[in-house]
């Protein structure tokens, strides 16, 4: 079993604040990761670290079998690291069909390009579609995704995501401030593209049944440290996570 | 399901009001010289709507379209003046050529001073955006000898254009100049609006719309934002470089922050969302300002108020406001 992602003993300093502290990780390629703890423990911290938003003070991030620690964002994405934010990021004032197709139009390489043949428009525009199906907004293709609902604009930046073809995808509490509805939809959505298409998916989450619904392995982070790292069962069973986070949560 | 169906039916109707507003703006630009003269205008005057309309449009890919503020265009407007003027005078008598340098002249500047302030945002990269105009200012308001200062840049004319067939006389101010203004004009708007539509202009509304979501989907934030930044200068300049022609003088109010405000004004005050925005800001501004300033000095106290009220009643601009209403 190769890794997909390798994150070695990172450490991140804000000044006198240690946010982060030597914290390691291995997600193996197909796996489906949970990163839970207490508010405060730096899982986005983390997760910015990886997706390249910083770099850690300490430590190195290996992507599958590179070491991107020093690398951008741009070159990160350009490699197949994917992500989506826990305040949805999305271009709010264009519609759904134009934020994907900004994506689609990323993820080939048409950044610089005044100009496209009709024959790659068409293909183009077809993974756009292809991909709103898949994420369940192909009847919302020409609404503007500012107007849409808080479940449809996750779904819409999964697909945005989704549309660099990512080999591993980051996605920072997918169902955060979510009612019961959408919360399902999402993680639905989530199951299908790990169980399905395979996808290696790290995922910070609060919703403690999507997480052990989910996840083949789940990583608890409790003051920047690593309390445990196990399957559903074995974290569900572990006392110091019990004591440190689930006993005063719940 | 009831706000889905609304969504459609905008749609489509956008796409229909799109052509009729083409044809609207078109036809009215193509007939200036026949209706101008009944409502008491002079063909002149619609050269500057168009020239200063062109500018004003330029600077709007960078505000409107890729959501970074420029207090300094009017150094690119000037530069593109004054390398007309200093080609007519010193170089060739030859219109195209002039237009050609001015164009380059603010544009490479443009390129150069992009790469300095490219790093900053918001209010910081306006700043230097001011801060660059001024520099621009002061070299041609005190290079006597090249420039002409104070007094501004004169002794060129703009020159027949020989088409090798046949030569066109544009020195008059009469009707076939403006037809000329008009053809660069959309040529200019042209290129502008299929930049705009392509792939690459869609990655300058993603960093409006969200610089993060932008840079996560692996577009170099800074390089788009120094290309929109340099193409909007080249535009603006050859702007700048029709000033010159229309008015064969260059001067520096052509460069003067008092003009980057005005770009703005009309940006703002016809609609920065909207791609013609600028220009029916620019024509307003122009027609106001003729009309006012031949009954008093304080013309821009007026043009000021207008302005205020726009912004506090529409505030997506006059033409925004008219998109607004037709969606509806």
């Amino acid at each position: 079993m190769s890794a997909m992602l390798e994150v070695r003993n990172v450490s991140k300093h804000f000044g006198n604040l240690v946010a982060v502290q030597d914290v390691s990780l291995t997600v193996a390629k197909g796996e489906l990761r949970a990163i839970i703890g207490p508010n405060g423990a730096g899982k986005t911290t983390f997760f910015n670290m990886i997706s390249g938003f910083f770099p850690p003070t300490k430590g190195d991030i290996v992507f599958d079998g590179e070491v991107v620690t020093k690398q951008t964002v741009a070159a990160r994405v350009a490699s197949g690291m994917a992500r989506t934010f826990q305040i949805t990021e999305i271009f709010p004032e264009l519609s759904v069909r134009e934020n994907v197709r900004i994506a689609q139009e990323s993820a080939d390489g048409y950044r610089l390009h005044m100009w496209v043949s009709r024959a790659e428009t068409a293909r183009v525009m077809r993974e756009v579609d292809e991909l709103m199906t898949v994420t369940g907004l192909e009847g919302k293709a020409d609404r503007l995704v500012g107007e849409l609902s808080h479940g449809d604009q996750r779904a819409a930046e999964i697909a945005m995501a989704l549309a660099l073809r990512p080999r591993l995808l980051l996605l920072d509490e997918p169902t955060a401030g979510m009612g019961e509805q959408e919360t399902y939809r999402v993680a639905g959505l989530i199951r299908r593209l790990h169980k399905d298409s395979n996808y290696t998916i790290v995922l910070i989450e609060h919703d403690m049944r999507v997480v052990f619904n989910l996840a083949d392995r789940i990583t608890v982070l409790a003051e920047g440290k690593m309390l445990a790292d196990g399957t559903p069962k074995e974290i569900a069973a572990d006392p110091h996570v019990q004591a440190a986070y689930l006993g005063k949560a719940e | 399901m009831n706000s889905a169906t609304t969504g459609t039916i905008a749609a489509g109707h956008a796409f229909d009001s799109r052509w009729t507003k083409l044809l609207i703006i078109w036809l009215a630009l193509l007939t200036v010289p026949f209706w101008l003269p009944l409502l008491g205008g002079y063909t002149a005057l619609a050269g500057r709507v168009l020239v200063l309309g062109l500018a004003a449009m330029s600077f709007n890919l960078l505000l409107g379209f890729t959501g970074v503020m420029s207090f300094g265009h009017a150094a690119y407007f000037g530069l593109g003046a004054y390398g007309a003027g200093l080609t007519l005078k010193f170089l060739a008598a030859s219109t195209p050529l002039a237009m050609l340098m001015g164009t380059l002249l603010g544009g490479v500047a443009g390129a150069i001073v992009g790469l300095f302030i490219v790093r900053r945002r918001g209010v910081y990269f306006a700043m230097a955006t001011v801060a660059f105009g001024q520099i621009g200012f002061y070299i041609a308001y005190t290079w006597n000898d090249l420039t002409g200062g104070y007094d501004g840049l004169r002794g060129f004319q703009r020159e027949p254009l020989h088409l090798g067939f046949a030569t066109i006389d544009i020195t008059g101010n009469g009707t076939l100049f403006y037809y000329f203004l008009l053809f660069v004009f959309a040529l200019a708007v042209a290129a502008q609006a299929l930049m705009l539509a392509s792939p690459f202009g869609r990655t300058l509304l993603a960093i409006r719309e969200n610089e993060r979501r932008a840079r996560f989907l692996g577009i170099p934030i800074e390089r788009h934002i120094w290309l929109s930044f340099t193409i909007s200068c080249l535009f603006t300049a050859l702007a700048g470089s029709l000033y010159a022609l229309l008015n064969n003088f260059a001067d520096p109010m052509a460069m003067h922050y008092s003009l980057s405000g005005e770009i703005v004004i009309m940006a703002v005050m016809g609609g920065m969302r909207a791609f013609w925005g600028p220009l029916v800001g620019a024509a307003v501004f122009v027609v106001l300002q003729d009309y006012i300033s031949s009954m008093t000095v304080n013309w821009m106290s007026f043009v000021g108020l207008i302005f205020v009220l726009v912004v506090l009643f529409f505030p997506r601009g006059l033409l925004g406001m008219l998109q607004r209403r037709d969606a509806a």
